[in-house]
């Protein structure tokens, strides 16, 4: 249920963000989704795409430094208090969001979320119990591609 | 500067080993040791003024000749002799005897282009060989010891002056030289190597392969090691110590005054012993050329007034060390030098204070296990200075989340600051984005045009 995301260290200068992009893009790899952690003078870049073991070996071939952290993709009730209902789920259990951002896409009255929890299992455990749905990795690039 | 015998024997000897001398000139009462200094300075001014154009030239400029030097203090009258003299006189200008009498050639290794040449007459490398056996067998070596040299041989000087100074003790030579790190834990074992002489970022490299075969410090026959050719940190030591064990001695030399040889430790470890019968070592403020203050961080003036086929007379080593007059316990009467801590040519000053690049890799290491590429860049916007150090992050130091980085960030700093009392604005940067030229990494860029005093 868990997905690999990617997270480049990028400088916080003009220009940065697009290598990466450009190098994904010769090599055919679409970005399902995103998020920019920024600081003055650096940033975090993190990627969701189908085919992470290739997307990993273009980046590092080409100089960044790569790390894969398991996150997991929720669906969240596109309406007030989808999001708490949650994150209030995962609170009674002590787990933590480290951080969270959105796909583009919807389904319906849904939006998908990615979540990173500092202990992912138990996040997914949780969520499943509280009948809450956590999309699988097949099933999110699925939807994404339709 | 000179104690009486009685505070020497008050003072507690605290000996990681039986503390042996290899000649008796080593413990020479001050008085006689200055007395002998004097003799062998006029001596060694009088055949430089003889048979060097060069000290000859100097020396009338200066109005100086061996007649003139009426005390040790009158070394201050004499000129320095620098790296770029040397230089100017490629190949052989500071040869002082007739070309028959040269039994060796070694060379300092040139960074830029020429290398420098040192001469040897048969009498200098004997010489040599005493002064390299006596730190040996400060640091424990016995004639019944297996010596492992992993020293580069050839030009460089660390490899043939420790050889010939284990010869010179009577323990046996596996002159194994550098290079093939697995083969050297083979011989050391196969061998029952006592003592390894390397570098000491050699001896880590040993260590490391000697691990990677399975073999830890119990399994591993060495019991002493002595290094240097490079600087090295305590740190270090307790690694090497650790990983090999051993217990490592530190010496010092240079090749354009002899080699290995200059100072050594002895039993008590508390800094090299220069042998000061052979080296009149000065330390001074490389600004104004004024002596430091006693105990000062200065840089090492070396005359080496009983080389034969080249004499060299206050020559400014660029070594920054600080110098302890004080007794030590072990009975040996020359001054003891501390490790060096840099070069002159390294050495920063950032607004007053002196920063070398190998304190910011002290702080690097403090945080990371090995020290990632960094960049110094200073500039004076203002009327302060202000430092910036570019650090690369690795795979290992990377982490998605901004509080780790943040953190690491901020912990960097912590250390820089603690070690130069210094506050450096630390950035974090891509991989592989700092300038390597010829493989040795560019540490500093200063973009103030004018440095004030």
């Amino acid at each position: 249920m868990k997905l690999k995301q990617l997270s480049i260290f990028l400088e916080n200068k003009p220009g940065r963000l697009t290598a990466p992009c450009r190098e994904l893009a010769d090599a055919g790899i679409n970005i399902l989704t995103m998020s920019l952690a920024d600081t003055e003078q650096f940033g975090i870049l993190r990627l969701l795409v189908r085919e992470w073991e290739k997307a990993r070996e273009v980046l590092e071939k080409a100089g960044h430094v790569v790390k894969v952290t398991d996150v997991v993709a929720i669906e969240v009730a596109d309406r007030p208090g989808g999001l708490a209902e949650v994150l209030e789920a995962i609170e009674k259990c002590n787990i933590n969001v480290e951080y969270t951002y959105a796909f583009t896409f919807r389904r319906g009255d849904k939006a998908v979320l990615v979540f990173r929890f500092d202990r992912p299992d138990a996040a997914v455990r949780t969520l499943q119990t509280c009948g809450i749905n956590v999309i699988g990795g097949v099933e999110l690039y699925e939807r994404s591609s339709d | 500067m000179n104690a009486p015998a009685t505070d020497r024997a008050a003072t507690p000897g605290n000996f990681v080993i039986e503390n042996r001398l290899w000649d008796r000139a080593e413990a020479l009462p001050r008085e006689q040791l200055a007395a002998l200094q004097l003799e062998r300075l006029r001596a060694c001014v009088g055949r430089a003024a003889a048979r060097v154009p060069f000290y000859r030239e100097a020396f009338a400029r200066h109005k100086v000749s061996a007649e003139s030097l009426h005390s040790l203090e009158d070394l201050r009258r004499l000129p320095f002799t620098t790296k770029a003299d040397l230089r100017e006189h490629y190949p052989l200008g500071f040869l002082a005897v007739p070309r028959e009498r040269v039994a060796r050639f070694h060379a300092s290794s040139g960074t830029t282009g020429r290398p420098t040449f040192c001469a040897y007459t048969a009498g200098d490398v004997s010489t040599w060989a005493d002064l390299c056996a006596r730190f040996l067998v400060a640091g424990g070596l016995r004639p019944e010891h297996t010596a492992h040299i992993a020293f580069g041989y050839g030009l460089f000087t660390g490899g043939f002056g420790l050889h010939y100074g284990v010869e010179r003790v009577g323990a046996a030579v596996v002159p194994a030289a550098a290079g093939n790190t697995p083969r050297h834990i083979m011989l050391i074992r196969d061998l029952n190597a006592d003592v390894l002489i390397c570098t000491p970022s050699y001896a880590l490299n040993i260590a490391e392969e000697a691990r990677s075969q399975g073999f830890g410090p119990d399994m591993l026959p060495l019991k002493f090691g002595h290094f240097g050719g490079e600087p090295w940190t305590e740190d270090m030591r307790e690694a090497i110590e650790r990983e090999l064990g051993i217990l490592a001695f530190n010496n010092y030399g240079l090749s354009e005054v002899i080699g290995p040889g200059v100072s050594g430790e002895c039993a008590a470890r508390q800094g090299m012993h220069l042998q000061e019968d052979h080296f009149l070592v000065e330390c001074i403020d490389p600004e104004t050329l004024e002596p430091a203050a006693e105990g000062e961080l200065g840089e090492l003036v070396i005359t080496a007034m009983t080389k034969e086929a080249m004499p060299i007379i206050r020559y400014r080593t660029r070594d920054l060390a600080r110098v302890d007059r004080s007794p030590c316990p072990c009975g040996r009467t020359g001054a003891r030098m501390s490790r060096v801590v840099g070069r002159t040519d390294d050495m920063l000053i950032i607004r007053g204070v002196n920063v070398f690049p190998s304190q910011i890799e002290e702080a690097l290491l403090r945080v990371e296990e090995t020290a990632p590429h960094y960049l110094i860049e200073i500039d004076r916007p203002g009327a302060m200075d202000e430092a910036t150090v570019k650090v690369e992050i690795r795979p290992q130091d990377f982490s998605d989340q901004m509080s780790r980085m943040q953190a690491l960030r901020e912990r960097i700093e912590r250390e820089i600051h603690s070690i130069t009392t210094l506050r450096f604005h630390v950035e974090l940067v891509e991989s592989r984005t700092l300038e390597r030229s010829m493989g040795k990494a560019r540490r500093v860029i200063d973009h103030r045009v004018s440095p004030t005093a």
